[in-house]
């Protein structure tokens, strides 16, 4: 195993810019420990080890001809399977796109190969982000490195685990309503979903436009900080996008000062019904930041307890009218083009041979809430509650300067546990779901291990919009302070996957 | 297969006839509502296309600023409100023209509401003007095109196989909805006709399509209901699609009267239906039933940002809006002293806003008119070009007219000087110079040919001398061809009559 997977984004960085290591060295250590190990974890769909060579092999040519290079220049990272790569293949973790190759890059993707990032592949998740454990994938669940019987969260379970089985440093996921960031917490990780319209939603296959956004994932707050400068901008091509200058993540994660600032923990979604252990870390995380300097108060956001509701109406309405496109006309899976089928048949039949049962089920469900007569009841409503939930967050911030909660109720479920029971599923997003509702940026960092199981456990911060330097800055000062306690990275407690 | 109908007369008299319409026009932006895809027409098929308007996973739409000011200023031409803030819709439904299985379009927040167009219409009292109420005018995209390939109709039944051709998919369309159109009972056809080809007429006006019903850049559905008495509720109403003539617009509201008039009549009922319009045999056909109203899904489109034009723009939009075309065909009218079925001849030789600029720079109505209708669209014609095409100057008329005035060309001489300029010979005095254009204003050589006139024929002498004037026109004649066209007619005739001892 080469040492160079263990090192940080931007340990590499500094590496690679002395030239003491080469961009090919490192796509092939990452490349080489992917072999070693996918397939015991099976964080990628895809892996383009022709292609992230290649790129790598031009990175070091650029270096040699004495190029000045960005930063993050021959960096590895895994790209989530949702974000179109032109002539690579994306498959949203569906039948219905087997073997589809875009005709173009998504904007995301752009700006990483602008920034000399080499994408070693694209990773797994649930069906069209469909999941909180990534065992709705098409093709066969990601496991969890610190436990292979299992999930690493969902629906961007393989952008944690190939974090966290170090077969990658940096990898982009997408965060509907907890996506980046249940994924990060059960694996031990750290991932930040930013503001919506922070980062270009071009070329990102669309589960519900309202709540979408793109959003680094790393194994320190500040690689994950140096990510989020890369993918964070605006986009002409994105209606949605803030046209407003990217937040200072790089300093405030670099600052990491939390004296002063007054920190709410959100009372609704900070302890009943969570896991022992997730509350007790919790609890040890706040002391920590009071010892910082902090001023830590309770904050009360009233109208919480429907996000999860109103979540599941607004996601299955925008889900089942994006996915419409998935018709076997012009791309993808097409079934029953036999000469015997008329056009609606050959659209129902690829429809339902190339969509999973829980793509169906929110199709189904969407289609039923936007219907005549009942889209005041359903949609108008959980609009409504959409709206109440923002004024709670813009309550909570006339009072604190961040919002903090554990960011998942429990730690990594076993696989297949939850899988026949979608309700205690989508509990699993209970405490992230506020902030896609309300546009957000909120990130979430491992503050250690639960006592009874053993597994990480990670903790919330949620901002103001286009506040997402508060994220890395509180992010910042809680990892030092862990480090400090614990003396080693959390992960180097994980499991070694190799010889397993 | 053909429908009992009813006379016409005889339907009216018995029923009254509510009309509504929907025009869709394509917006003759460069580009697509949402992408920067080309809308040039005629392209060989899937070349105008982009992973946005093709719909492909992940791509998003980014809205055409031109599309939003050509709604406002057609919703600023037809009286209408514009909406302070408003959002574009979803209307989901699956058909293989459309790209992403919806039409972003708008829904319950049109960008313009609640206007009204004037049209006038022959009656059996005199013109009458109508007011035709306009519900709304809300932006949209086009979907694209499918030909069905086999089978004996084109349509989709029975066809081998089908075509899509994606480079229509995403043209900026504005939809435009009129109120019910009641009370205009006989006259109904007409005030239908009379609405879409003012409306036509406007839209061309503000340069926003070139309206080419031909083409389908202008479509209309008809949608027609009667019902016993003016006093009755509505009555369900058959929808008339891609009704794309004005002539066929009339006909449609006729015909339909007549058809749902014989079907009443019998005792059976209209059913809400769509209807296929078919411009060779002027019936319309049953399509598809509407009875089971689809259900479109409607909700706000969650990729677009809403639309909340500045007032400050708006007002200037509307500061800079043209003139109502009918309106200003009667200000002009009225200015120049002309009929209306000259307005109507000038506007249809589409020399209109020449004959305004060239009186703008001083040429008197009348001989605007004169050159633009006659010699230069014969020229025109002549040279198979457009009559904007010509390379001559408003200020070379009024130059051409003052030598006239001043006797120093003659209308035969003038046409000459206005082809030297096109010839591109230079200015008007120097093609006059040049190819030496003038009257003869010298008297000696125009009594010699008087003379010469009068020995050829004797006769006319004394014609002309019992009283017989009109017989000097073929003095006039010989003296101007012996002159080459360069003789003054009215100093000949004055000359001849000198000569003779006659006075006019």
């Amino acid at each position: 195993m080469s040492e160079l997977i263990t090192k940080s984004a931007a340990e590499l960085s500094s590496l690679l810019g002395t030239g003491e290591v080469s961009a090919v060295e490192v796509a092939t250590a990452h490349l080489d420990r992917i072999e070693q190990v996918d397939s015991q974890v099976h964080a990628f769909l895809h892996v383009n080890r022709d292609g992230a060579l290649a790129d790598a092999a031009r990175i070091d040519e650029q270096r040699a001809g004495g190029e000045q290079l960005p930063l993050l220049a021959g960096v590895p990272l895994g790209l989530k399977d949702i974000l179109a790569t032109k002539g690579v293949p994306t498959t949203c973790g569906s039948k219905i796109l087997e073997g589809w190759k875009p005709p173009y890059d998504a904007t995301v993707v752009k700006k990483l190969r602008e920034a000399g990032i080499v994408v070693l592949g694209k990773t797994n998740m649930d069906e069209f982000a469909m999941g909180s454990s990534t065992e709705h994938s098409a093709y066969g669940p990601t496991k969890n490195p610190w436990d292979l019987t299992r999930i690493p969260g969902g629906s961007g379970g393989g952008s944690s685990a190939c974090l966290a089985a170090f077969e990658a440093p940096l990898a982009i996921g997408t965060d509907t309503g907890g996506s980046i960031r249940q994924p990060a917490a059960v694996t031990g990780t750290v991932g930040v979903k930013p503001t919506y319209g922070g980062v270009s939603r071009y070329g990102v296959v669309a589960l519900a436009s309202s709540l979408d956004q793109v959003g680094p994932c790393a194994r320190t707050v500040l690689d994950t900080a140096l990510l989020h400068s890369v993918i964070a901008g605006h986009d002409v091509m994105d209606s949605t996008s803030i046209d407003a200058p990217v937040p200072a993540v790089v300093e405030s994660a670099k600052r990491g000062d939390v004296k002063g600032m007054t920190i709410g923990v959100v009372k609704e979604i900070s302890g009943e019904g969570f896991q022992a252990g997730v509350k007790q870390r919790f609890d040890e995380a706040v002391a920590i930041l009071e010892s910082l300097g902090a001023n830590v108060v309770e904050v009360s956001c009233p109208n919480f307890p429907y996000a999860l509701a109103a979540y599941y109406l607004i996601l299955p309405s925008e889900c089942s009218s994006n996915l419409a496109k998935f018709d076997g006309i012009r791309f993808g899976l097409r079934v029953g083009d036999d000469g015997n089928h008329s056009v609606e048949q050959v659209m129902s039949m690829t429809r339902a041979a190339g969509f999973g049962d829980e793509v169906i089920r929110r199709i189904v469900l969407g289609t039923y809430a936007l219907s005549a007569g009942y889209y005041d009841a359903y949609y108008g409503q959980a609009q409504k509650v959409r709206t109440l939930i923002a004024r709670d967050f813009a309550a909570a911030f006339e009072k604190v300067d961040v919002l903090i909660s554990p960011t998942a109720p429990t730690t990594a479920f076993k696989i297949g546990e939850k899988l026949d029971d979608p309700l205690a599923m989508y509990l699993n997003d209970v405490a992230t779901i506020p902030l896609n509702l309300a546009g957000l940026p909120g990130m979430s960092l491992p503050i250690g291990l639960a006592t009874e199981d053993s597994l990480p456990v990670g903790l919330q911060i949620m901002a103001p919009a286009m506040a997402d330097d508060r994220l890395y800055n509180v992010g910042a000062a809680l990892e030092r302070a862990l480090l400090e306690q614990w003396g080693a990275p959390l992960l180097s407690k994980a499991p070694q996957l190799v010889g397993a | 297969m053909a429908e009992k109908v009813m006379p016409f007369e005889k339907a009216i008299e018995h029923f009254d006839p509510v009309i509504g319409l929907e025009v869709h026009v394509e917006l003759g932006t460069k580009t697509k509502m949402f992408c920067g895809c080309s809308t040039e027409f005629g392209a060989p098929p899937n070349t105008h296309v982009c992973p946005v308007c093709l719909g492909l996973p992940g791509a998003l739409p980014a809205l055409n600023e031109i599309g939003v000011e050509s709604a406002i200023r057609i919703g600023l031409a037809l009286n209408c409100q514009i909406a302070s803030w408003c959002r574009f819709a979803r209307k989901n439904y699956f058909y293989p023209d459309m790209p992403k299985n919806f039409q972003t379009s708008q829904y319950d927040e049109p960008i313009c509401f609640d206007g009204y167009l004037d049209v006038d219409v022959d009656t059996d009292e005199g013109r009458q003007t109508f007011r035709i109420g306009i519900e709304r005018a809300h932006m949209e995209e086009d979907t694209g095109k499918n030909s069905h390939v086999g089978g004996a109709t084109g349509r989709i039944h029975g066809a081998d196989y089908s075509l899509v051709d994606y480079n229509r998919a995403g043209i900026p369309l504005i939809e435009i909805v009129t109120k019910p159109i009641e009370g205009a009972g006989k006259y109904a056809p007409e005030v239908a006709k009379a609405y879409v080809t003012a409306l036509r007429d406007i839209l061309r006006n503000l340069g926003v399509s070139d309206v080419k019903m031909e083409q389908g850049s202008l479509r209309c559905d008809v949608n027609l209901s009667l019902r016993p008495t003016s006093e009755s509720p509505f009555g369900t109403r058959s929808e008339t699609k891609n009704v794309n003539s004005l002539r066929s617009v009339e006909r449609a509201v006729r015909y339909e009267i007549t058809r749902q008039a014989a079907r009443l009549t019998d005792g059976e009922r209209i059913i809400q239906e769509t209807r296929h319009w078919h411009e060779d045999t002027g019936v319309t056909t049953s399509g598809r039933s509407k009875e089971q109203a689809e259900d479109y899904r409607y909700f706000p489109e969650p990729d677009l940002v809403p639309i909340a034009p500045d007032p400050a723009w708006v007002e200037k939009l509307r500061s800079e809006l043209p003139e109502n075309p009918a309106v200003r065909r009667a200000r002009l009218a009225e200015q120049w002293g002309i009929s209306e079925f000259d307005m109507q001849t000038l506007v249809n030789s589409g020399a209109l806003d020449l004959v305004e600029d060239s009186i703008a720079v001083g040429v008197e109505p009348a001989a605007a008119r004169k050159w633009w209708t006659g010699e230069l669209a014969r020229l025109a014609n002549e040279k198979e070009i457009e009559l904007t095409a010509l390379s001559i100057k408003h200020t070379d008329l009024l130059e051409i007219e003052q030598l006239i005035s001043a006797g120093a060309l003659n209308d035969k001489l003038a046409r000459q000087a206005i082809e030297g300029v096109l010839a591109g010979e230079g200015s008007v005095a120097q093609v006059v110079e040049s190819r030496g254009l003038a009257v003869v204003s010298d008297d000696g050589p125009l009594l010699a040919a008087i003379d010469e006139a009068l020995a050829a024929d004797p006769s006319i002498v004394e014609k002309i001398q019992s009283g017989k004037l009109q017989a000097a026109g073929a003095v006039v004649g010989a003296v101007m061809k012996a002159t080459r066209g360069q003789a003054d007619a009215a100093r000949v005739r004055e000359l001849l009559f000198e000569r003779l001892g006659v006075s006019e």
